[in-house]
C-alpha cells in the first residue's frame, strides 16, 4: 500500500509541470489508493448484487466502446464516467470485467502503464487464415504491420526508421507517396499502429536532426507469435525458421498468451 | 445454467463486433469457419442455437445478437445489438450533436412517409433549420454518406431508408419515441416503414413488400387479410427478393454489409 502512495506523490510532483486537466485526472486516480479495506466492506454491503451487475455491464460497454477506436483506457475515466459512486469496489468490479472479457468476448484487459493506471484489450484469440474474406475490414493494414514487426523481429528488436521506409518502398509502399490502399503510409505507421500499440516509435537521443528507432510495441508483444513471424519470412527466403538461431532462440521462448487452447 | 461459451463462439462474437452486422448466409459461413478453427463439433442447421448460446452470456451485458429481416431485399440478418439505448447514444461517439440531430429529423420524415423514405431534398431543408448547429449543402451530403457508410441509412436514386442495421438497434428507441406513430407489419409484426397499406379507412393494416410479396404469391386476386377489402397495390415479385446476392437486383436498393472502413476518431 504504501508503495503505491509513493508512486502516486512522485507521478503527482510530475503531472505539476503538466496542464491542469492531466492534473485533476491523476487526483481522480490517486484517491483509487487511498481506499482502506473496511470502506470496502461497508460498500459491498451497501449495493445490491443487481447494482453491482450492471455496473459491471456498463464498464464492460465503456471499454468496447473506448477499445473500438483503439484508445488506451485510462483507470480515470473509467472511475469518474462510470464507477463513480461505486468507487470502493472497483476492484471487486474490474475483477469481474476482466473475467467477463475472457470467457465471453475471449479479449484480455491488460494494464499497459501500471504507474497511470492505463489497460488495453487484446485478443485471446490467434488470428487465423481462411475467414471469409469480406469479414475482415484491417487486413491490407495487418500485412503492412506484419512486414515491419518481421523486420524489426529478424534485426534484433530495434532499428531505424529508415530501414523501414526503405523495405517499404522495396514493396512499392511509399511513405512519401498517397498509397492507393494505405493512404498516408508514414501516418498510418508512425501514428496510428503507434496508437493502437503495435509499434513503438521512439526519438533516438541526442541525433540531429532528429532520428527515430521503431520496436515492437505491447500489443504486438502480446497479440502476434514470433514462431509465426519466423515462419512468414522462412517462406519468403525459402529457407528453414531453424537456420536463424537466435532468432529462434528468441521465437521459441517467447510463446504468447494467445497460444492457450479454449 | 447456459451452455459454456469456446473460442468457437468467442471468434464469432468477434467478427460480429467488428461488423455490427452480418447476412444470414455469411453468418451460416461463420458459423461453419468457426466450429472448423477450434476443432468444435458443427452442425449445419443449428446456426440458431450456436448463437443461443452466445446470447445467453450476452444478456448480463444487455447486449444481443439479433436477427431480423430486411425491408429492402427481404433476407435475413444478424446484428449485435445493445439493449441499454434508450435514445440513439448508439451513434453518440462517432457523430457531433448537429449530425446527431440531423439524423433524428431524417428518422422523422421517414417514419412520417408513406413510402418509408425521405428524399435528400427535403432532408436538405432540414439541414438549414437545425437548432444545434446548422448544416451547409456540402456538409450535409457528406454526413448523409457517413451514415450510408456506417450503415445507418441506405440510398437509391436520391432517396434515404433506414438500414436493417438501423432498424434493428434502434427498434426499442422508435417505439418509445414514435409511440402509435410507428406500425408494424400484419405478417411478420417487426416495425414496418418502406411497406403498402390497406386503402380501407378503419382497417389501415401495413405489409413490408418483401412480406406482401410472400403473402400474395401467386394470387390473382388480392384481398386484405384483415378487413377483406381488395387489396389495390401493385404485388412485388417474390423472384425480387429471393436472391442470394441482392447486388444482382437493380431494382432493389442494396444492404451495405461490408466491413466499415476504419475511422479516425473526431475527438482525437
Amino acid at each position: 500500500m504504501s508503495q503505491r502512495k509513493k508512486a502516486v506523490s512522485a507521478s503527482q510532483n510530475k503531472t505539476q509541470r503538466r496542464s491542469q486537466l492531466l492534473l485533476n485526472e491523476s487526483d481522480e486516480d490517486a484517491t483509487f489508493s487511498q481506499i482502506t479495506s473496511s470502506q470496502v466492506q461497508r460498500a459491498r454491503e451497501n449495493f445490491t448484487s443487481d447494482q453491482i451487475d450492471r455496473k459491471v455491464a456498463e464498464v464492460v460497454q465503456f471499454i468496447l466502446i473506448k477499445d473500438q477506436k483503439k484508445i488506451p483506457i485510462r483507470r480515470a475515466d473509467i472511475g469518474k464516467h462510470v464507477i463513480k459512486d461505486y468507487k470502493h469496489i472497483y476492484t471487486d468490479i474490474i475483477n469481474r470485467v476482466c473475467r467477463t472479457f475472457e470467457q465471453v468476448f475471449g479479449l484480455k484487459l491488460v494494464e499497459t502503464d501500471p504507474k497511470n493506471h492505463i489497460y488495453i484489450l487484446i485478443n485471446k484469440l490467434e488470428p487465423i487464415h481462411g475467414e471469409p474474406v469480406s469479414m475482415r475490414p484491417e487486413n491490407p493494414k495487418k500485412g503492412l504491420l506484419f512486414v515491419i514487426l518481421s523486420v524489426i523481429f529478424m534485426k534484433g528488436g530495434v532499428i531505424k526508421e529508415n530501414l523501414v521506409w526503405n523495405t517499404l518502398k522495396k514493396l512499392r509502399v511509399d511513405p512519401g507517396e498517397k498509397h492507393d490502399e494505405f493512404g498516408d503510409v508514414k501516418k498510418v505507421v508512425t501514428d496510428e499502429f503507434v496508437r493502437q500499440k503495435y509499434l513503438e516509435y521512439v526519438k533516438i537521443p541526442h541525433t540531429e536532426p532528429v532520428e527515430y528507432e521503431f520496436r515492437w510495441g505491447l500489443r504486438a508483444e502480446k497479440e502476434v507469435s514470433k514462431l509465426k513471424i519466423l515462419e512468414f519470412v522462412g517462406e519468403l527466403f525459402e529457407q528453414d525458421p531453424q537456420s536463424w538461431t537466435q532468432q529462434f532462440r528468441e521465437a521459441s521462448t517467447a510463446g504468447t498468451s494467445s497460444q492457450r487452447t479454449s | 445454467m447456459s451452455r459454456p461459451m469456446a473460442d468457437s463462439h468467442r471468434r464469432f462474437l468477434q467478427t460480429m463486433m467488428s461488423n455490427g452486422i452480418i447476412s444470414a448466409s455469411q453468418a451460416e459461413a461463420l458459423h461453419k469457419h468457426c466450429c472448423e478453427a477450434h476443432g468444435a463439433h458443427y452442425v449445419a442447421d443449428r446456426l440458431d442455437d450456436f448463437i443461443n448460446v452466445i446470447n445467453a452470456h450476452l444478456q448480463p451485458l444487455f447486449m444481443y445478437i439479433r436477427k431480423g429481416m430486411s425491408e429492402e431485399n427481404g433476407l435475413e440478418y444478424y446484428a449485435l445489438v445493445n439493449m441499454t439505448e434508450t435514445d440513439i447514444t448508439r451513434m453518440a461517439t462517432d457523430y457531433a450533436d448537429n449530425e446527431l440531430e440531423l439524423f433524428r429529423k431524417t428518422m422523422d420524415l421517414i417514419v412520417d412517409s408513406e413510402s418509408g423514405s425521405a428524399s435528400s431534398t427535403d432532408i436538405l431543408n432540414c439541414a438549414d433549420s437545425l437548432r444545434t448547429k446548422k448544416l451547409k449543402k456540402k456538409e450535409t451530403e457528406q454526413v448523409l454518406n457517413k451514415f450510408v457508410q456506417d450503415k445507418w441509412l441506405n440510398e437509391k436514386d436520391g432517396e434515404y431508408t433506414l438500414s436493417v442495421r438501423c432498424v434493428l438497434e434502434m427498434e426499442q428507441y422508435m417505439r418509445t419515441i414514435y409511440q402509435d406513430l410507428i406500425k408494424v407489419c400484419h405478417v411478420c409484426h417487426n416495425i414496418a416503414l418502406q411497406s403498402q397499406m390497406c386503402e380501407n379507412p378503419t382497417c389501415g393494416i401495413k405489409m413490408h413488400l418483401p412480406c406482401v410479396a410472400k403473402y400474395f404469391r401467386a394470387r390473382s386476386d388480392p384481398h386484405c387479410p384483415s378487413c377483406n377489402d381488395f387489396w389495390p397495390h401493385e404485388i412485388p415479385e417474390m423472384q425480387r427478393f429471393q436472391s442470394q446476392s441482392s447486388q444482382n437486383l437493380p431494382s432493389s436498393s442494396k444492404e451495405n454489409t461490408a466491413p466499415a472502413p476504419s475511422r479516425r476518431s473526431r475527438r482525437s
